[in-house]
């Protein structure tokens, strides 16, 4: 039964070689997977190279059938997992605001790290503008406090939100990625080789 | 252009070979740990450690600095601070191994390296800030939030990527 490390299962002293070692793996494949560089991951955008969206809709897809299995054959207690909570006013602005940063940035933070591991010295910079972003915020914080709390929903997930069975939300949503790939090979055809 | 093609370093894997690799990632860390993976969290982490080292009265009266400080912990000894140095040392093997370690500025031959790393770092100020306000970027939010079907977690994903679709046609010049 897990989670192993809220259950007790494995000791609270592992989190953190757990940690590192997770990081790792995830560090390494998305790095090999060509999240290091700027002018792969925003071909999303302008569509001559869709890896980055095929590697993360994938990933999504991956984990949360994963997660349902899991729940289902009593492998993992859901009811102990962290669900990212719902704050829908700041969960829209903020997602307005990163993606403009993504798109003028080239990275979002996970990848940017990356970047910076094998010397990319455009992610450095935009490492150290994430770090200027972050404080700015921390220091005007009282003006976007009302931001950072409006709309508090708790802990919800889509489909109690929408009233649907999660296996019938997720087999869609897994429809929806195998479009969405099929579309954008259709999509990087038909759009103006870039070499990079 | 040969020599291009047969370039090991702009050899990646199949995307979603990737994907899949990196979705049981994710699902071994909620199995093993009950959390998502994150990224931002980390960079948080860095700013309340420096602020709280330089001024501790100012971080402690702080609203925002003052939810992350803890009387018997130091800011960095943090998950997501660990797993950020791990993936630091992933990427940089990964690197290492596919022969891409190289201090460069990637930027499209149209642009000034000086432009591209004045973007940059607007693109990650903007990232920094817009990750505070939606409480993660998107590893946190909205990778780690949809795999748990967090709604938070689909909002924010569809906000990041319908707002960089939206503006990609301004910052075309930047990349193409």
């Amino acid at each position: 039964m897990g989670p192993l490390i809220p259950l007790g299962i494995i000791p609270e002293q592992w989190n953190n070689v757990i940690a590192v070692l997770i990081g790792m793996a995830f560090g390494f494949i998305m790095e090999g997977s060509g999240f290091s560089s700027s002018r792969k991951i925003v071909g999303l955008f302008y569509g001559y190279d869709f890896t980055v969206l095929k590697v993360f809709f994938t990933a999504t897809v991956t984990a949360a059938i994963g997660i349902l299995y899991f729940s289902y054959l009593g492998w993992i207690d859901f009811s102990m997992l962290h669900i990212h909570p719902t704050y829908v006013t700041g969960a829209i602005v903020g997602g307005l605001i990163m993606g403009v940063g993504f798109v003028t940035g080239g990275f979002c933070p996970g990848t940017s790290f990356c970047g910076v591991a094998i010397g990319k010295i455009d992610a450095i910079v935009y490492t150290i503008g994430l770090l200027v972003g972050i404080f700015i915020f921390s220091e005007a914080f009282s003006i976007f406090e009302s931001i950072y709390n409006g709309n508090y929903m708790g802990e919800i997930t889509i489909t109690e939100f929408l009233g649907l069975s999660p296996y019938l939300f997720v087999f869609f949503f897994t429809l929806a990625a195998i479009a969405i790939f099929f579309v954008t090979s259709i999509i990087v055809k038909r759009v103006k080789k870039v070499n990079y | 252009m040969k020599t291009n093609m047969e370039d090991k370093s702009k050899i990646y894997y199949n995307p979603y070979f990737g994907g899949v690799v990196l979705g049981l990632i994710l699902l071994a860390t909620f199995y093993l740990t009950g959390r998502g993976l994150g990224a931002s969290g980390a960079a948080k982490s860095t700013v309340v450690a420096a602020v709280d080292k330089f001024a501790p009265g100012h971080a402690h009266k702080s609203h925002y600095y003052s939810k992350f400080l803890s009387d018997d912990e130091h800011p960095l000894n943090n998950w997501l601070v660990f797993e950020v140095v791990g993936m630091l040392a992933g990427a940089l093997l990964s690197g290492a191994l596919a022969g891409r370690l190289k201090f460069k500025t990637e930027h499209s031959p149209k642009i000034t390296v000086r432009r591209r790393l004045v973007f940059a770092g607007i693109g990650g100020f903007m990232f920094g800030f817009g990750s505070q306000v939606a409480r993660g970027c998107t590893s946190g939010a909205a990778l780690s939030g949809a795999a748990v079907l967090s709604l938070g977690g689909f909002i924010t994903m569809m906000a990041i990527f319908g707002s960089a679709y939206g503006f990609a046609y301004f910052f075309r010049k930047l990349w193409i």
